[in-house]
């Protein structure tokens, strides 16, 4: 646990992603990003790409491979696919984050849950609705194979000495955040997750805030 | 494959310590990669053939079916929900797919220089230049290589999340049985694992045996194992209708 100086009357830029919604941004080097849980076990599936060059992007496997540990928190250098630092986790009031529970899709509700799943609102269809309005703004021919494996802010993903792995209830709450520092110019998508089927939201999904100090 | 060899057998091919390779698995057939030495790690990525923008998903793999690792009766999931393939044998146990691959830099700084210009076909090779190598003759680069399949490396999470590499995971003479459910391009590299802590670059040769088996029945392991892969079996048999 490592709380922030920063103060949110002081950001750049502020933005409330509603429920279930997508936002993309621009985060330049240097700069602090903040996610703020605002009600409390919201997952925030997050990816990052380098800002003038899309080829290069956050890689989980990079990351936790470098670190020898599967989840995310303060410390934690964000790696991109060429091995470079994208940012740099400098704050985490949550204490933990996944990288291995990836982002939900119509398709693969259909295996987890029911055929009948595939009309629920789910991540792809965010992160495909934010490329479809704004992807050409952020990098040309942007589209579903840039969609690697992502971060999940707030998520609780446990996995066991055996192997098992489960989505557990979350450990966040109401006014926890994550804040990170950009280490590069980096595009940012999220998806504000609308997961109705598992406890990632914790059966209810809420509201999140996104802040950019320069 | 010799002469005389059962008409279900397709072919045979040897993969060098350190190579790459890439080919066409199709529906209704089997591939068996062996460990001929023991030791090694195969560095595996999986696309729909006929949709490439359709690939191995290392998340949906792991959730639809409660795993961290993979080994026999797992399936391997798509990100569009359907399986490209399943394991139906698997001497080894555990193969890895947390952990992805190293590059040029991550090989220099923990086995030292070895270029071409000294080593010729013996230079050390990595597999994340291996594996563009294979997706670059199908028209994919580096926005299509994502988390891999690490065949025969068995890599551990602890209760606070530290992963921890297993050496002698992979026995000589160990095997694994892909069945593919979709025609899939199969990309691999036998470089070795990333986290595995041998000093010397000591890549191992392995065994590609192909043959015809069928798509999985009813009463598979593979489908059977759990509700999510009944439905992952459905979904795949749609497309081919």
């Amino acid at each position: 646990m490592m709380e922030s100086s920063l103060d949110p009357g002081n950001a750049s830029h502020r933005h409330v992603i509603a429920a279930g919604e997508p936002w993309m941004g621009t985060v330049l080097a240097g700069q602090h990003l903040r996610i703020l849980d605002l009600e409390g076990n919201q997952a925030v599936d997050t990816l990052f790409y380098r800002a003038d060059m899309l080829e290069e992007r956050y890689s989980a496997v990079d990351t936790i491979r470098a670190q020898r540990n599967i989840y995310l928190t303060t410390g934690t250098v964000l790696l991109s696919n060429e091995g470079n630092a994208m940012l740099t986790i400098v704050a985490d009031t949550c204490g933990r984050h996944d990288t291995l529970g990836g982002a939900c899709s119509a398709e693969s509700n259909t295996v987890r849950y029911a055929l009948d799943k595939r009309s629920m609102h789910s991540c792809r269809d965010n992160f495909l609705l934010a490329l479809a309005r704004w992807g050409t703004q952020y990098g040309k021919d942007f589209s579903k194979r840039d969609l690697s494996s992502n971060i999940n802010f707030f998520m609780n993903v446990p996995v066991t000495p055996a192997g098992k792995l489960t989505f557990a209830d979350g450990i966040s709450s109401a006014g926890r955040y994550v804040e990170m520092r950009a280490d590069m110019d980096v595009t940012v998508l999220i998806s504000n997750c609308p997961q109705l089927n598992n406890p990632c939201n914790a059966y209810n999904p809420t509201p999140v805030e996104v802040m950019i100090w320069d | 494959m010799a002469d005389g060899a059962p008409y279900w057998m397709l072919w045979e091919e040897t993969v060098r310590p350190g190579a790459h390779w890439s080919g066409l698995l199709r529906r209704g057939s089997t591939l068996r990669i062996t460990d001929v030495a023991g030791g090694g790690n195969v560095s595996t990525l999986l696309y729909n053939y006929e949709d490439r923008s359709e690939r191995y998903n290392m998340p949906d793999t792991l959730k639809a079916q409660h795993t961290a690792f993979l080994t026999r009766g797992v399936a391997l999931y798509s990100d569009m929900g359907r399986v490209l393939c399943s394991i139906t044998d698997d001497t080894c146990g555990w193969h890895d797919t947390l952990c992805g691959v190293a590059n040029a830099a991550m090989v220099q700084e923990k086995f030292g220089p070895s270029r071409f210009q000294e080593r010729r076909n013996e230079y050390y090779r990595n597999g994340y230049d291996s594996l563009l190598n294979e997706l670059g003759k199908y028209d994919l680069g580096k926005r299509d290589l994502g988390p891999t399949v690490n065949l025969f490396s068995k890599v551990t999470v602890s209760d606070a999340g530290d992963l921890e590499f297993h050496p002698g995971n992979s026995q000589p003479g160990a095997y694994v049985d892909l069945r593919f459910e979709m025609n899939v391009l199969v990309v691999l590299s036998s470089t070795p694992h990333p986290l595995d802590p041998a000093t010397a670059y000591s890549p191992r040769e392995m065994q590609l045996t192909a043959w015809h088996s069928r798509p999985a029945p009813r009463n598979d392991p593979c489908r059977t194992r759990c509700p999510e892969n009944e439905r992952g079996f459905r979904n795949t048999e749609f497309w081919f209708r």
